[in-house]
């Protein structure tokens, strides 16, 4: 535990040293709350649905961006090899490294809450919906976190941890698409329906936070994040 | 305290580590010579429980490398080659770092912080980040950082690699004073370093210890491997002849041949009295001595001996063939 507490100060710390949080949260900010203003008064509705249909797509550029680094550089500049011969053990630093981004993506949705603020001061939102809503969007976020994580520890290049980060999140969500799902075989349907990453997210969008959305997600994180520990491994694999 | 028996590791079809054993214990100081490629840090890696190996065990202070991998990380220091350091953080915020992960108690943080900055002298450099720091002094906050635990046994890549010649000797020096109690395993592709700072040399070449001793024996070793300069007046043909035929000579070489006087470079076994057999040899043929001097060797030549072997089979075998022409002639 205090392994995975040292590694999640040290990476969380890191991103506040290099200019990476600071572009993230601006540019994320900027970002949402102009897709979101640009029909908020137009629609003459006090509530938040726009600002969270879009955060699928944006997550999709933004989270891999996140992560990128996190193994890839250790890779490239050599420090994982200081890193992973102390004593501390490789699941150990996938999380650590995991919950510093998640900590990241917490801050950046936390100063994004002028958003639910500024709507509360000119109407009068469903606040239930909107704290669901939170919630959903930081599964998700997570789940996008965990699977940015896997695709940096494959390579030490962190634009093709990048590209891979957004292509396997791409393929994740569009497969829960209407798009894809309508043209899928009917055996498919359900097997898409349920493992696209968007599609759990509108269904806790609508309110209800359901407890397979949430098993969903966590078995996502649990998953790319086992995958991401056996990838650092397999440097030992005889 | 470290015990390596049989060690392979390959990348591939290349072979970078063959049956590698030896073992070492405290107040040594080991050093790992070789050329470029010869094996040294995967050696190092296997050890350090970075990568595994294909076959064989190793234990260090009794754990397994493989088994008990985390206690193992737990005795060694382990400096990379080239000092691998995260750039963006600052001197005292990774040494920070690095004690948390070390696992030292809170209250010997601060303690054992001041004591490598100490030891390494990094003073002067506390107040920066690691991404300004010159390669002299990266390389010492990578020293430090192995040192921090005070480990009983500390393995540095190339250590001395990229310092000026002032820093090589302070390193060296520091590695001689940790290597009275402690031991330590360094790799280095200088001849010199070894002399200096070791008590004891592997050589290794193509993923094989060629060689194993105080720098003392295998230099002494060496001589058993005498160079004989020689230069004859005689028949060609029959001089050649003859040196193809002694027993002790291994190796030879022409190195001219001016106004009938012949001059070689000869290899002879060891053990073998190889200036006054040839002396013999030449006053029973008749011929004259017009020079002959036996050269001492030095850990360059076991070094250059063993890491060139092929090159020097080949060697021989074009000698005997130019030999081989010159009796055509």
């Amino acid at each position: 535990m205090t392994n995975i507490a040292a590694i999640f100060k040290k990476e969380f710390r890191s991103y506040f040293n290099s200019p990476i949080a600071y572009i993230f949260i601006t540019f994320f900010l900027g970002l949402s709350s102009w897709l979101f203003f640009r029909g908020f008064f137009f629609g003459n509705q006090a509530e938040m649905r726009l600002f969270f249909v879009y955060m699928p797509w944006i997550f999709l550029f933004f989270v891999p961006a996140v992560t990128m680094k996190l193994w890839a550089e250790e890779k490239k500049i050599g420090t994982i090899e200081i890193l992973m011969t102390l004593p501390i053990r490789d699941y150990e630093v996938v999380l650590g490294k995991f919950f510093a981004s998640f900590a990241l993506l917490i801050v950046t949705v936390l100063l994004s809450l002028v958003i639910p603020f500024s709507v509360m001061y000119v109407g009068d939102p469903d606040g239930g919906i909107i704290i669901t809503g939170y919630i959903g969007l930081l599964l998700m976020g997570a789940a996008y976190l965990a699977i940015g994580l896997c695709a940096s520890t494959l390579t030490e290049n962190q634009i093709i941890a990048f590209i891979l980060g957004i292509f396997t999140c791409f393929v994740l969500l569009i497969i829960g698409e209407d798009i894809v799902l309508f043209n899928a075989h009917d055996w498919l349907f359900p097997i898409f329906s349920y493992l696209g990453l968007g599609a759990h997210y509108s269904s806790i969008l609508r309110g209800v936070l359901d407890s397979r959305d949430i098993i969903y997600y966590l078995s996502v994180i649990g998953f790319f994040l086992y995958l991401s520990t056996l990838a650092v491994e397999s440097r030992k694999w005889r | 305290m470290i015990e390596v028996k049989e060690l392979t590791k390959s990348y591939g079809p290349t072979v970078a580590v063959n049956s590698v054993s030896f073992d070492a214990h405290a107040g040594e100081v080991l050093g790992f010579l070789g050329p470029n490629g010869a094996g040294k840090t995967t050696t190092m890696r296997i050890l350090t429980c970075y990568l595994s190996a294909d076959a064989g065990n190793a234990t260090v202070a009794g754990y397994d490398v493989f088994e008990e991998s985390i206690e193992v990380r737990k005795q060694i220091g382990y400096l990379p080659e080239s000092a691998p350091l995260y750039t963006d953080m600052g001197v005292l915020e990774y040494l920070n770092f690095m004690t948390q992960v070390r696992q030292l108690p809170k209250s010997q943080r601060k303690e054992r912080i001041r004591s490598v900055i100490d030891t390494c002298g990094l003073e002067g450099v506390i107040q920066k980040d690691i991404g300004e720091l010159s390669k002299g002094y990266r390389q010492r906050l990578g020293l430090a950082q192995s040192l921090i635990h005070d480990p009983p046994i500390l393995i540095l890549d190339e250590p001395t690699s990229g310092l000026d010649p002032n820093q090589i000797i302070e390193i060296r020096n520091l590695i001689r004073d940790i290597g009275q109690e402690k031991l330590v395993l360094f790799s280095t592709h200088i001849l010199s370093e070894v002399s200096a700072t070791c008590s004891r040399v592997l050589i290794i070449n193509n993923g094989e210890i060629v060689a194993n001793g105080t720098p003392e024996e295998l230099a002494s070793q060496a001589k058993g491997e005498e160079i004989v300069h020689i230069a004859i007046r005689g028949p060609q043909e029959a001089v050649e002849a003859q040196l193809n035929e002694l027993d002790f000579v291994s190796q030879w070489t022409a190195i001219e041949t001016s106004n009938g006087i012949l001059a070689y470079q000869i290899s002879a076994t060891q053990e073998s009295n190889a200036a006054e057999e040839l002396f013999h040899v030449v006053v029973q043929n008749g011929w004259s001595l017009t020079e002959l001097r036996q050269e001492s060797a030095d850990l360059e030549d076991v070094f250059l001996n063993l890491t060139d072997k092929e090159q020097t089979q080949v060697q021989k075998q074009q000698s005997a063939e130019q030999a081989d022409d010159n009796d055509d002639a």
